[in-house]
Protein backbone atom coordinates (compact mmCIF):
# COMPACT_ATOMS: atom_id res chain seq x y z
CA UNK A 1 0.00 0.00 0.00
CA UNK A 2 3.20 2.43 0.88
CA UNK A 3 4.66 1.65 -2.15
CA UNK A 4 1.47 1.73 -4.24
CA UNK A 5 0.80 6.25 -2.47
CA UNK A 6 4.67 6.61 -3.41
CA UNK A 7 4.63 4.99 -6.71
CA UNK A 8 1.59 7.28 -7.62
CA UNK A 9 2.67 10.29 -5.63
CA UNK A 10 5.67 10.32 -8.00
CA UNK A 11 3.49 9.88 -11.39
CA UNK A 12 1.08 13.20 -9.85
CA UNK A 13 4.37 15.28 -9.43
CA UNK A 14 5.28 14.64 -13.30
CA UNK A 15 2.40 14.87 -14.51
CA UNK A 16 2.51 18.61 -12.60
CA UNK A 17 5.81 18.92 -14.51
CA UNK A 18 4.96 18.55 -17.43
CA UNK A 19 2.36 20.35 -17.51
CA UNK A 20 3.97 23.67 -16.50
CA UNK A 21 6.76 22.92 -19.19
CA UNK A 22 3.85 22.88 -21.33
CA UNK A 23 2.04 26.55 -19.66
CA UNK A 24 5.67 28.16 -19.63
CA UNK A 25 6.54 27.02 -23.98
CA UNK A 26 2.82 28.26 -24.49
CA UNK A 27 3.61 31.41 -22.03
CA UNK A 28 6.68 32.14 -24.60
CA UNK A 29 4.57 31.62 -27.49
CA UNK A 30 2.38 33.85 -26.87
CA UNK A 31 5.14 37.09 -27.82
CA UNK A 32 7.53 38.77 -25.80
CA UNK A 33 6.93 38.93 -22.07
CA UNK A 34 8.89 42.18 -22.26
CA UNK A 35 6.67 43.73 -24.63
CA UNK A 36 3.58 42.96 -22.79
CA UNK A 37 4.94 45.19 -20.04
CA UNK A 38 5.93 48.30 -21.33
CA UNK A 39 3.79 51.10 -21.84
CA UNK A 40 3.64 52.92 -25.08
CA UNK A 41 5.98 55.57 -23.06
CA UNK A 42 8.70 52.91 -22.91
CA UNK A 43 12.19 53.60 -24.76
CA UNK A 44 14.65 50.50 -26.35
CA UNK A 45 16.46 50.52 -22.93
CA UNK A 46 13.64 49.80 -21.02
CA UNK A 47 13.23 47.13 -22.65
CA UNK A 48 16.35 45.90 -22.61
CA UNK A 49 16.17 46.68 -18.50
CA UNK A 50 12.96 44.39 -18.44
CA UNK A 51 14.28 41.55 -20.43
CA UNK A 52 17.38 41.83 -17.86
CA UNK A 53 15.33 41.61 -15.10
CA UNK A 54 13.14 39.23 -16.14
CA UNK A 55 15.72 37.12 -16.65
CA UNK A 56 14.80 36.81 -20.36
CA UNK A 57 18.26 36.92 -21.85
CA UNK A 58 19.03 33.58 -20.29
CA UNK A 59 18.76 30.10 -22.36
CA UNK A 60 15.07 29.08 -21.98
CA UNK A 61 15.71 26.05 -19.53
CA UNK A 62 17.08 28.46 -17.16
CA UNK A 63 13.78 31.01 -17.85
CA UNK A 64 11.87 27.93 -16.69
CA UNK A 65 13.52 27.72 -13.80
CA UNK A 66 12.88 30.90 -12.40
CA UNK A 67 9.29 30.70 -13.71
CA UNK A 68 8.33 27.15 -11.50
CA UNK A 69 10.25 28.89 -8.87
CA UNK A 70 8.99 32.01 -8.88
CA UNK A 71 5.16 30.04 -9.31
CA UNK A 72 6.14 27.54 -6.29
CA UNK A 73 6.64 30.59 -3.88
CA UNK A 74 2.89 31.72 -5.24
CA UNK A 75 4.72 34.53 -7.53
CA UNK A 76 2.45 33.65 -11.09
CA UNK A 77 2.93 37.13 -12.88
CA UNK A 78 0.77 39.84 -13.02
CA UNK A 79 -2.83 40.43 -15.11
CA UNK A 80 -1.55 42.73 -17.68
CA UNK A 81 -4.80 44.42 -17.82
CA UNK A 82 -6.07 47.29 -15.28
CA UNK A 83 -4.50 47.51 -12.23
CA UNK A 84 -1.63 44.73 -13.02
CA UNK A 85 -2.75 43.12 -9.80
CA UNK A 86 -0.77 39.69 -9.15
CA UNK A 87 -2.17 36.77 -10.89
CA UNK A 88 -2.36 34.60 -7.66
CA UNK A 89 -4.70 37.47 -6.32
CA UNK A 90 -7.40 37.43 -8.75
CA UNK A 91 -7.73 33.91 -9.25
CA UNK A 92 -8.21 33.49 -5.17
CA UNK A 93 -10.43 36.43 -5.37
CA UNK A 94 -13.01 34.39 -7.88
CA UNK A 95 -12.78 31.07 -6.08
CA UNK A 96 -15.14 30.89 -3.17
CA UNK A 97 -17.80 31.25 -5.86
CA UNK A 98 -16.57 28.40 -7.68
CA UNK A 99 -16.15 26.38 -4.94
CA UNK A 100 -19.77 27.25 -3.73
CA UNK A 101 -21.70 26.06 -6.32
CA UNK A 102 -19.31 22.60 -7.32
CA UNK A 103 -19.99 21.75 -3.23
CA UNK A 104 -24.08 22.27 -4.12
CA UNK A 105 -23.51 20.47 -7.11
CA UNK A 106 -21.82 17.66 -5.20
CA UNK A 107 -24.52 17.06 -2.71
CA UNK A 108 -27.20 17.16 -5.24
CA UNK A 109 -25.69 14.98 -7.30
CA UNK A 110 -25.01 12.52 -4.50
CA UNK A 111 -28.34 12.59 -3.00
CA UNK A 112 -30.54 11.83 -5.94
CA UNK A 113 -28.34 10.05 -7.99
CA UNK A 114 -28.13 7.60 -4.64
CA UNK A 115 -31.89 7.34 -3.68
CA UNK A 116 -32.76 7.25 -7.87
CA UNK A 117 -30.01 4.08 -8.36
CA UNK A 118 -30.70 2.00 -5.16
CA UNK A 119 -34.82 2.65 -5.52
CA UNK A 120 -34.71 1.55 -9.35
CA UNK A 121 -32.22 -1.41 -8.37
CA UNK A 122 -34.88 -2.71 -5.35
CA UNK A 123 -37.60 -1.71 -7.80
CA UNK A 124 -35.96 -3.52 -11.33
CA UNK A 125 -38.16 -2.86 -13.63
CA UNK A 126 -40.49 -0.53 -12.21
CA UNK A 127 -41.65 2.39 -14.15
CA UNK A 128 -39.34 4.24 -12.21
CA UNK A 129 -36.44 2.25 -13.47
CA UNK A 130 -37.06 2.87 -16.92
CA UNK A 131 -37.29 6.81 -16.01
CA UNK A 132 -33.99 6.78 -14.53
CA UNK A 133 -32.27 4.40 -17.43
CA UNK A 134 -34.16 7.17 -20.24
CA UNK A 135 -32.43 10.03 -17.87
CA UNK A 136 -29.30 8.17 -17.95
CA UNK A 137 -29.04 8.15 -21.78
CA UNK A 138 -30.37 11.86 -22.21
CA UNK A 139 -27.66 12.70 -19.35
CA UNK A 140 -24.96 11.39 -21.90
CA UNK A 141 -26.29 13.28 -25.12
CA UNK A 142 -26.93 16.68 -24.26
CA UNK A 143 -24.04 19.03 -23.82
CA UNK A 144 -23.92 20.86 -20.99
CA UNK A 145 -23.69 24.28 -21.94
CA UNK A 146 -27.30 23.32 -23.83
CA UNK A 147 -28.92 21.81 -20.99
CA UNK A 148 -28.06 25.00 -19.00
CA UNK A 149 -29.97 27.61 -21.54
CA UNK A 150 -32.69 24.98 -21.97
CA UNK A 151 -33.15 25.21 -18.24
CA UNK A 152 -32.71 28.54 -18.31
CA UNK A 153 -35.69 28.98 -20.80
CA UNK A 154 -38.11 27.15 -19.14
CA UNK A 155 -37.70 28.44 -15.56
CA UNK A 156 -36.30 31.95 -15.74
CA UNK A 157 -37.85 32.93 -18.85
CA UNK A 158 -41.12 31.29 -19.63
CA UNK A 159 -42.00 30.20 -16.13
CA UNK A 160 -40.31 33.58 -14.10
CA UNK A 161 -39.93 31.29 -11.72
CA UNK A 162 -36.06 31.93 -11.10
CA UNK A 163 -33.99 34.47 -12.24
CA UNK A 164 -32.31 33.88 -15.77
CA UNK A 165 -28.37 34.85 -14.47
CA UNK A 166 -26.31 36.02 -12.18
CA UNK A 167 -24.75 35.47 -8.30
CA UNK A 168 -26.80 35.54 -5.30
CA UNK A 169 -28.59 33.92 -2.75
CA UNK A 170 -30.40 30.80 -2.73
CA UNK A 171 -32.64 31.53 -5.96
CA UNK A 172 -29.73 32.04 -8.05
CA UNK A 173 -28.15 28.89 -7.09
CA UNK A 174 -30.72 26.65 -8.17
CA UNK A 175 -30.36 26.17 -12.08
CA UNK A 176 -26.87 26.61 -12.32
CA UNK A 177 -26.26 23.66 -9.48
CA UNK A 178 -28.98 20.94 -11.14
CA UNK A 179 -27.12 21.89 -14.26
CA UNK A 180 -23.88 20.91 -12.97
CA UNK A 181 -25.16 17.94 -11.39
CA UNK A 182 -27.43 16.67 -14.05
CA UNK A 183 -24.74 14.73 -15.22
CA UNK A 184 -23.37 13.44 -12.13
CA UNK A 185 -27.03 12.29 -10.87
CA UNK A 186 -27.12 10.33 -14.41
CA UNK A 187 -23.79 8.91 -13.59
CA UNK A 188 -23.98 7.64 -9.97
CA UNK A 189 -27.81 6.39 -11.22
CA UNK A 190 -26.66 3.73 -13.07
CA UNK A 191 -23.59 3.33 -11.24
CA UNK A 192 -25.79 2.65 -7.91
CA UNK A 193 -28.16 0.53 -9.99
CA UNK A 194 -25.22 -1.77 -11.08
CA UNK A 195 -23.71 -2.16 -7.86
CA UNK A 196 -26.46 -2.71 -5.85
CA UNK A 197 -28.30 -5.69 -7.86
CA UNK A 198 -24.58 -7.41 -7.97
CA UNK A 199 -24.73 -6.84 -4.04
CA UNK A 200 -27.83 -8.20 -3.26
CA UNK A 201 -27.40 -11.30 -5.59
CA UNK A 202 -24.40 -11.90 -2.84
CA UNK A 203 -24.61 -14.92 -0.28
CA UNK A 204 -24.18 -12.69 2.68
CA UNK A 205 -27.49 -11.33 1.89
CA UNK A 206 -29.53 -14.21 1.04
CA UNK A 207 -28.17 -15.46 4.44
CA UNK A 208 -28.98 -12.33 6.27
CA UNK A 209 -32.54 -12.91 4.91
CA UNK A 210 -32.34 -16.46 6.14
CA UNK A 211 -32.13 -14.89 9.18
CA UNK A 212 -35.05 -13.19 9.19
CA UNK A 213 -33.92 -9.76 9.13
CA UNK A 214 -36.23 -7.10 7.90
CA UNK A 215 -36.09 -5.66 4.36
CA UNK A 216 -35.03 -2.33 5.50
CA UNK A 217 -32.36 -3.70 7.62
CA UNK A 218 -31.04 -5.78 5.07
CA UNK A 219 -30.49 -3.18 2.41
CA UNK A 220 -29.47 -0.25 4.57
CA UNK A 221 -27.70 -2.07 7.18
CA UNK A 222 -26.06 -4.90 4.53
CA UNK A 223 -26.45 -4.16 0.70
CA UNK A 224 -25.68 -0.28 0.76
CA UNK A 225 -22.83 -0.40 2.47
CA UNK A 226 -21.07 -2.16 0.17
CA UNK A 227 -22.41 -0.98 -3.10
CA UNK A 228 -20.89 2.28 -2.61
CA UNK A 229 -17.58 1.34 -3.10
CA UNK A 230 -17.93 1.61 -6.75
CA UNK A 231 -19.56 5.29 -6.36
CA UNK A 232 -16.03 6.52 -4.64
CA UNK A 233 -14.23 5.44 -8.03
CA UNK A 234 -16.62 8.06 -9.72
CA UNK A 235 -15.91 10.92 -7.49
CA UNK A 236 -12.30 11.55 -9.78
CA UNK A 237 -15.19 11.85 -13.18
CA UNK A 238 -16.92 14.65 -10.61
CA UNK A 239 -13.77 16.67 -10.52
CA UNK A 240 -13.38 16.74 -14.24
CA UNK A 241 -17.24 17.39 -14.17
CA UNK A 242 -16.71 20.21 -11.93
CA UNK A 243 -13.72 22.18 -13.80
CA UNK A 244 -15.46 21.56 -17.28
CA UNK A 245 -18.84 22.48 -15.55
CA UNK A 246 -17.24 25.74 -14.04
CA UNK A 247 -15.60 27.23 -17.27
CA UNK A 248 -18.92 26.07 -19.06
CA UNK A 249 -22.00 27.15 -16.40
CA UNK A 250 -20.46 29.63 -14.99
CA UNK A 251 -20.03 31.34 -18.56
CA UNK A 252 -24.06 30.30 -19.14
CA UNK A 253 -24.97 31.80 -15.99
CA UNK A 254 -22.34 34.70 -15.80
CA UNK A 255 -21.16 33.03 -12.47
CA UNK A 256 -18.17 35.03 -11.03
CA UNK A 257 -16.18 31.60 -10.61
CA UNK A 258 -12.74 30.67 -11.26
CA UNK A 259 -14.30 29.28 -14.86
CA UNK A 260 -15.88 32.28 -16.34
CA UNK A 261 -12.35 34.34 -15.52
CA UNK A 262 -10.24 31.52 -17.31
CA UNK A 263 -12.91 31.85 -20.39
CA UNK A 264 -12.95 36.24 -20.23
CA UNK A 265 -8.47 35.99 -20.16
CA UNK A 266 -8.67 34.33 -23.36
CA UNK A 267 -11.10 37.34 -24.55
CA UNK A 268 -8.60 39.83 -23.20
CA UNK A 269 -5.33 37.82 -24.24
CA UNK A 270 -4.28 37.98 -20.52
CA UNK A 271 -2.08 35.37 -20.52
CA UNK A 272 -0.36 35.27 -17.01
CA UNK A 273 -3.94 34.84 -15.34
CA UNK A 274 -5.09 31.58 -17.79
CA UNK A 275 -1.75 30.10 -16.57
CA UNK A 276 -2.51 30.84 -12.77
CA UNK A 277 -6.01 28.99 -13.41
CA UNK A 278 -4.39 26.25 -15.48
CA UNK A 279 -1.82 25.06 -12.99
CA UNK A 280 -4.15 25.58 -10.04
CA UNK A 281 -6.72 23.33 -11.76
CA UNK A 282 -4.56 20.92 -12.99
CA UNK A 283 -2.86 20.38 -9.75
CA UNK A 284 -5.94 20.91 -7.62
CA UNK A 285 -7.27 17.83 -9.99
CA UNK A 286 -4.15 15.53 -10.08
CA UNK A 287 -4.22 15.43 -6.62
CA UNK A 288 -8.09 14.91 -6.07
CA UNK A 289 -7.90 12.08 -8.50
CA UNK A 290 -4.79 10.47 -6.69
CA UNK A 291 -6.53 10.59 -3.24
CA UNK A 292 -9.39 9.17 -4.68
CA UNK A 293 -7.66 5.96 -5.89
CA UNK A 294 -5.72 5.69 -2.37
CA UNK A 295 -9.35 6.23 -0.73
CA UNK A 296 -10.69 3.59 -2.99
CA UNK A 297 -7.94 0.89 -1.86
CA UNK A 298 -8.08 1.90 1.78
CA UNK A 299 -12.05 1.17 1.74
CA UNK A 300 -11.90 -1.85 -0.37
CA UNK A 301 -8.91 -4.19 1.10
CA UNK A 302 -9.62 -5.87 -1.94
CA UNK A 303 -7.76 -4.01 -3.91
CA UNK A 304 -4.31 -4.70 -3.79
CA UNK A 305 -2.35 -2.40 -5.76
CA UNK A 306 1.21 -3.52 -4.66
CA UNK A 307 1.76 -6.90 -5.98
CA UNK B 1 -18.45 -6.15 -40.16
CA UNK B 2 -21.33 -8.40 -41.27
CA UNK B 3 -24.69 -7.65 -40.36
CA UNK B 4 -26.62 -11.20 -40.65
CA UNK B 5 -30.23 -10.89 -41.21
CA UNK B 6 -31.63 -12.15 -38.19
CA UNK B 7 -29.93 -9.59 -36.18
CA UNK B 8 -31.84 -7.20 -38.61
CA UNK B 9 -34.95 -8.12 -37.67
CA UNK B 10 -33.79 -6.88 -34.26
CA UNK B 11 -33.08 -3.98 -35.11
CA UNK B 12 -35.93 -1.76 -33.07
CA UNK B 13 -37.95 1.28 -34.52
CA UNK B 14 -35.53 4.44 -32.38
CA UNK B 15 -31.98 3.13 -33.94
CA UNK B 16 -34.01 3.29 -37.62
CA UNK B 17 -35.13 6.64 -36.88
CA UNK B 18 -31.76 7.54 -35.53
CA UNK B 19 -30.21 5.88 -38.37
CA UNK B 20 -31.77 7.63 -40.98
CA UNK B 21 -30.95 11.13 -38.95
CA UNK B 22 -27.40 10.46 -39.05
CA UNK B 23 -27.67 9.79 -42.97
CA UNK B 24 -30.02 12.83 -43.26
CA UNK B 25 -27.46 15.09 -41.98
CA UNK B 26 -24.43 14.06 -43.62
CA UNK B 27 -26.63 14.37 -46.62
CA UNK B 28 -27.19 18.32 -45.46
CA UNK B 29 -23.60 18.83 -44.75
CA UNK B 30 -22.19 17.56 -48.68
CA UNK B 31 -25.47 18.97 -50.47
CA UNK B 32 -25.82 22.13 -48.19
CA UNK B 33 -25.15 24.47 -50.90
CA UNK B 34 -28.02 23.00 -53.04
CA UNK B 35 -30.59 22.72 -49.67
CA UNK B 36 -30.06 25.96 -48.40
CA UNK B 37 -32.78 28.60 -49.44
CA UNK B 38 -30.72 31.42 -48.80
CA UNK B 39 -27.02 32.67 -47.86
CA UNK B 40 -25.59 31.71 -44.65
CA UNK B 41 -23.65 34.88 -44.10
CA UNK B 42 -25.71 37.33 -45.69
CA UNK B 43 -28.22 39.33 -44.03
CA UNK B 44 -30.79 42.07 -44.46
CA UNK B 45 -31.09 44.49 -42.01
CA UNK B 46 -34.75 45.12 -42.85
CA UNK B 47 -35.59 41.65 -41.90
CA UNK B 48 -34.05 41.56 -39.02
CA UNK B 49 -35.21 39.09 -35.96
CA UNK B 50 -38.02 37.18 -37.96
CA UNK B 51 -39.90 34.25 -35.93
CA UNK B 52 -40.17 30.90 -36.99
CA UNK B 53 -43.09 30.69 -39.80
CA UNK B 54 -45.82 29.25 -37.14
CA UNK B 55 -45.46 31.69 -34.84
CA UNK B 56 -46.98 35.18 -35.22
CA UNK B 57 -45.04 37.40 -37.58
CA UNK B 58 -43.33 34.74 -39.48
CA UNK B 59 -42.20 34.88 -42.89
CA UNK B 60 -43.01 31.56 -45.38
CA UNK B 61 -39.21 32.61 -46.70
CA UNK B 62 -37.72 31.92 -43.57
CA UNK B 63 -39.21 28.97 -42.05
CA UNK B 64 -36.94 28.99 -38.94
CA UNK B 65 -37.01 32.54 -38.51
CA UNK B 66 -33.69 35.03 -38.41
CA UNK B 67 -31.07 35.77 -36.27
CA UNK B 68 -29.93 39.56 -35.05
CA UNK B 69 -28.48 40.61 -38.17
CA UNK B 70 -31.30 39.13 -40.34
CA UNK B 71 -29.64 35.98 -41.76
CA UNK B 72 -31.81 32.69 -42.10
CA UNK B 73 -31.38 30.57 -39.34
CA UNK B 74 -32.18 27.46 -41.18
CA UNK B 75 -29.55 28.26 -44.01
CA UNK B 76 -27.08 28.60 -41.34
CA UNK B 77 -28.48 25.38 -39.69
CA UNK B 78 -27.78 23.92 -42.65
CA UNK B 79 -24.19 25.13 -43.79
CA UNK B 80 -23.68 24.75 -40.06
CA UNK B 81 -23.99 20.40 -40.43
CA UNK B 82 -20.74 21.01 -42.69
CA UNK B 83 -18.50 22.35 -40.35
CA UNK B 84 -19.42 19.80 -37.24
CA UNK B 85 -19.31 17.18 -39.94
CA UNK B 86 -15.64 18.07 -40.73
CA UNK B 87 -14.48 18.52 -37.50
CA UNK B 88 -15.86 14.99 -36.88
CA UNK B 89 -14.33 13.51 -39.59
CA UNK B 90 -11.17 15.05 -39.38
CA UNK B 91 -10.52 14.46 -35.43
CA UNK B 92 -11.80 11.07 -35.45
CA UNK B 93 -9.09 10.54 -38.58
CA UNK B 94 -6.41 11.78 -37.16
CA UNK B 95 -6.58 11.19 -33.56
CA UNK B 96 -7.75 7.44 -34.64
CA UNK B 97 -4.85 6.63 -36.73
CA UNK B 98 -2.01 8.20 -34.68
CA UNK B 99 -3.59 6.67 -31.48
CA UNK B 100 -4.03 3.34 -33.45
CA UNK B 101 -0.67 2.79 -34.70
CA UNK B 102 1.04 4.00 -31.19
CA UNK B 103 -1.03 1.52 -29.80
CA UNK B 104 -0.15 -0.77 -31.89
CA UNK B 105 3.45 -0.52 -31.86
CA UNK B 106 3.39 -0.70 -27.82
CA UNK B 107 1.41 -3.65 -27.50
CA UNK B 108 3.39 -5.63 -30.20
CA UNK B 109 7.26 -4.48 -28.96
CA UNK B 110 6.61 -4.34 -25.00
CA UNK B 111 9.01 -2.88 -22.94
CA UNK B 112 10.28 0.23 -22.45
CA UNK B 113 8.39 1.54 -26.40
CA UNK B 114 5.40 0.08 -24.19
CA UNK B 115 5.99 1.83 -20.98
CA UNK B 116 6.41 5.08 -22.51
CA UNK B 117 3.43 5.26 -24.57
CA UNK B 118 1.18 3.91 -21.79
CA UNK B 119 2.39 6.78 -19.70
CA UNK B 120 1.76 8.98 -22.11
CA UNK B 121 -1.66 8.08 -22.12
CA UNK B 122 -2.12 8.65 -18.63
CA UNK B 123 -0.81 12.04 -18.90
CA UNK B 124 -3.36 12.60 -21.32
CA UNK B 125 -6.16 11.29 -19.65
CA UNK B 126 -5.14 13.42 -16.49
CA UNK B 127 -5.42 16.97 -17.95
CA UNK B 128 -8.77 18.38 -18.50
CA UNK B 129 -9.53 19.04 -22.05
CA UNK B 130 -11.35 22.52 -21.26
CA UNK B 131 -7.91 23.93 -19.80
CA UNK B 132 -5.93 22.82 -22.62
CA UNK B 133 -8.45 24.45 -25.04
CA UNK B 134 -8.55 27.36 -23.38
CA UNK B 135 -4.51 27.15 -23.56
CA UNK B 136 -4.82 26.71 -27.33
CA UNK B 137 -6.87 29.93 -27.51
CA UNK B 138 -4.66 32.27 -26.19
CA UNK B 139 -1.63 31.01 -27.92
CA UNK B 140 -3.29 30.67 -31.59
CA UNK B 141 -6.58 32.57 -31.20
CA UNK B 142 -9.95 30.11 -32.11
CA UNK B 143 -9.74 28.80 -35.30
CA UNK B 144 -10.63 25.58 -37.24
CA UNK B 145 -7.33 24.19 -36.97
CA UNK B 146 -7.21 24.62 -33.90
CA UNK B 147 -9.89 22.74 -32.30
CA UNK B 148 -8.75 19.85 -34.42
CA UNK B 149 -5.88 19.53 -33.11
CA UNK B 150 -6.87 20.39 -29.57
CA UNK B 151 -9.63 17.62 -30.19
CA UNK B 152 -7.09 14.86 -31.55
CA UNK B 153 -4.83 15.42 -28.24
CA UNK B 154 -7.57 14.40 -26.25
CA UNK B 155 -8.57 11.39 -28.32
CA UNK B 156 -5.64 9.65 -29.61
CA UNK B 157 -5.29 8.11 -26.23
CA UNK B 158 -8.42 6.19 -26.24
CA UNK B 159 -7.57 4.61 -29.53
CA UNK B 160 -4.18 3.66 -27.92
CA UNK B 161 -5.40 1.94 -25.06
CA UNK B 162 -8.00 0.08 -27.04
CA UNK B 163 -5.52 -0.93 -30.03
CA UNK B 164 -2.86 -2.13 -27.75
CA UNK B 165 -5.29 -4.52 -25.70
CA UNK B 166 -6.35 -5.96 -28.99
CA UNK B 167 -2.85 -6.65 -30.01
CA UNK B 168 -1.47 -8.11 -26.81
CA UNK B 169 -4.74 -10.40 -27.32
CA UNK B 170 -3.25 -11.15 -31.20
CA UNK B 171 0.54 -11.03 -30.93
CA UNK B 172 0.92 -14.58 -29.50
CA UNK B 173 -1.45 -16.74 -31.70
CA UNK B 174 0.24 -19.15 -34.26
CA UNK B 175 -0.56 -17.06 -37.80
CA UNK B 176 1.40 -14.41 -36.34
CA UNK B 177 4.33 -16.96 -35.08
CA UNK B 178 4.87 -18.58 -38.15
CA UNK B 179 4.88 -14.96 -39.88
CA UNK B 180 7.52 -14.40 -37.88
CA UNK B 181 9.30 -17.48 -38.61
CA UNK B 182 8.59 -17.08 -42.28
CA UNK B 183 10.89 -13.98 -41.90
CA UNK B 184 8.52 -11.06 -41.91
CA UNK B 185 9.54 -7.48 -41.36
CA UNK B 186 7.57 -6.17 -38.06
CA UNK B 187 6.46 -3.57 -39.89
CA UNK B 188 4.74 -6.14 -42.27
CA UNK B 189 3.21 -8.12 -39.54
CA UNK B 190 1.66 -5.40 -37.82
CA UNK B 191 0.34 -3.94 -41.52
CA UNK B 192 -0.98 -7.50 -42.50
CA UNK B 193 -1.70 -9.51 -40.05
CA UNK B 194 -2.32 -7.72 -36.59
CA UNK B 195 -3.49 -4.30 -38.18
CA UNK B 196 -6.97 -5.84 -40.04
CA UNK B 197 -7.91 -7.73 -37.24
CA UNK B 198 -7.77 -5.38 -34.39
CA UNK B 199 -9.80 -2.89 -37.07
CA UNK B 200 -13.30 -3.52 -36.19
CA UNK B 201 -13.32 -2.43 -32.65
CA UNK B 202 -11.60 0.47 -33.53
CA UNK B 203 -14.04 1.48 -36.08
CA UNK B 204 -16.82 1.18 -33.37
CA UNK B 205 -14.84 3.34 -31.14
CA UNK B 206 -14.71 5.76 -33.72
CA UNK B 207 -18.60 5.62 -34.11
CA UNK B 208 -19.25 5.92 -30.81
CA UNK B 209 -16.75 8.88 -30.70
CA UNK B 210 -19.18 10.93 -33.39
CA UNK B 211 -21.55 11.99 -30.30
CA UNK B 212 -18.50 12.74 -28.04
CA UNK B 213 -16.94 15.21 -31.14
CA UNK B 214 -19.80 17.42 -31.55
CA UNK B 215 -20.62 17.93 -28.00
CA UNK B 216 -16.67 19.12 -27.33
CA UNK B 217 -16.33 21.36 -30.87
CA UNK B 218 -20.14 23.01 -29.66
CA UNK B 219 -18.95 23.23 -26.17
CA UNK B 220 -15.72 24.84 -27.22
CA UNK B 221 -17.36 27.00 -30.17
CA UNK B 222 -20.71 28.07 -27.53
CA UNK B 223 -17.19 29.44 -25.60
CA UNK B 224 -15.72 31.50 -27.96
CA UNK B 225 -12.74 29.15 -28.05
CA UNK B 226 -13.43 27.13 -31.30
CA UNK B 227 -14.82 27.80 -34.13
CA UNK B 228 -14.42 31.70 -35.21
CA UNK B 229 -17.42 33.58 -34.99
CA UNK B 230 -18.49 34.28 -38.41
CA UNK B 231 -18.48 30.45 -39.95
CA UNK B 232 -22.05 29.39 -39.58
CA UNK B 233 -21.75 26.64 -36.72
CA UNK B 234 -23.96 25.33 -34.06
CA UNK B 235 -22.36 26.11 -30.76
CA UNK B 236 -21.41 29.54 -32.36
CA UNK B 237 -25.58 30.02 -32.74
CA UNK B 238 -26.48 29.06 -29.40
CA UNK B 239 -23.95 31.32 -28.41
CA UNK B 240 -25.30 34.25 -30.51
CA UNK B 241 -28.75 33.43 -29.70
CA UNK B 242 -28.15 33.09 -25.56
CA UNK B 243 -27.85 37.39 -25.15
CA UNK B 244 -31.35 37.41 -26.90
CA UNK B 245 -32.73 34.32 -25.20
CA UNK B 246 -36.26 36.05 -23.36
CA UNK B 247 -37.05 38.19 -26.79
CA UNK B 248 -35.50 35.68 -29.55
CA UNK B 249 -36.35 31.87 -28.64
CA UNK B 250 -35.47 30.31 -32.01
CA UNK B 251 -31.73 31.93 -32.22
CA UNK B 252 -30.47 29.64 -29.49
CA UNK B 253 -33.29 26.42 -29.22
CA UNK B 254 -33.31 25.78 -32.77
CA UNK B 255 -29.64 25.19 -33.12
CA UNK B 256 -30.01 23.52 -29.30
CA UNK B 257 -32.33 21.18 -30.71
CA UNK B 258 -30.07 20.30 -33.80
CA UNK B 259 -27.16 19.30 -31.87
CA UNK B 260 -29.22 17.20 -29.03
CA UNK B 261 -31.10 15.23 -32.17
CA UNK B 262 -27.76 14.58 -33.89
CA UNK B 263 -25.60 13.66 -30.94
CA UNK B 264 -28.22 11.16 -29.56
CA UNK B 265 -29.14 9.95 -32.85
CA UNK B 266 -25.06 9.04 -33.14
CA UNK B 267 -25.13 8.13 -29.50
CA UNK B 268 -28.40 5.05 -30.53
CA UNK B 269 -26.14 4.00 -33.65
CA UNK B 270 -22.96 3.44 -31.64
CA UNK B 271 -24.24 1.87 -28.88
CA UNK B 272 -26.55 -0.59 -31.57
CA UNK B 273 -23.11 -1.15 -33.30
CA UNK B 274 -21.22 -2.03 -30.42
CA UNK B 275 -23.85 -4.25 -29.41
CA UNK B 276 -24.27 -6.11 -32.21
CA UNK B 277 -20.61 -6.36 -33.66
CA UNK B 278 -19.20 -6.79 -30.61
CA UNK B 279 -20.94 -7.40 -27.35
CA UNK B 280 -17.54 -7.08 -25.05
CA UNK B 281 -16.91 -3.42 -26.14
CA UNK B 282 -20.44 -2.65 -24.61
CA UNK B 283 -19.99 1.09 -22.71
CA UNK B 284 -21.44 1.05 -19.12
Amino acid sequence: MQRYIAQRLVQAVVTIFLMSIIVFLMGRMTGDPATLLMSQYSTEDDRIEITKRLGLDKPLPEQYLIFITDALHGDFGRSVKGDRRPALEIVLERLPASLKLAAVSLVIGLLFGLALGITSAIKRGSALDTAARVFALFGQSIPVFLLGIVLMYVFAVLLHWLPTSGYGGFKYYILPAITMSWFTVAAITRLARTSMLDVLNCEYIKLARIKGLSESVVILKHALRNSLIPVITFMGTFFVIMITGAVVIETVFSWPGIGRLAVETVMDRNFPILQTIVLFMTTLYIFANLFVDILYAYVDPRIRYDK
Amino acid sequence: MIIKRAQLKKIKAPIIVAGIIGLFFIVTAIFAPLIAPHEPLKGSLSERLIPPVWQKGGDPSHILGTDILGRDVLSRLIYGTRTTLAVCVLAIFISGTIGSLLGMISGYFGGWTDIIIMRAVDMVLSIPVILLALLFAIVFGPSFLNIIVVISLILWSQYARMARGETLKIKELDYVNLARTAGCSHARIMARHILPNIASPLVILATLQVGTVIILESSLSFLGVGIPPTTPDWGNMVAEGRSYIVSAWWLCMVPGAAILLTVLSFNLVGDFLTDYINPELRRE
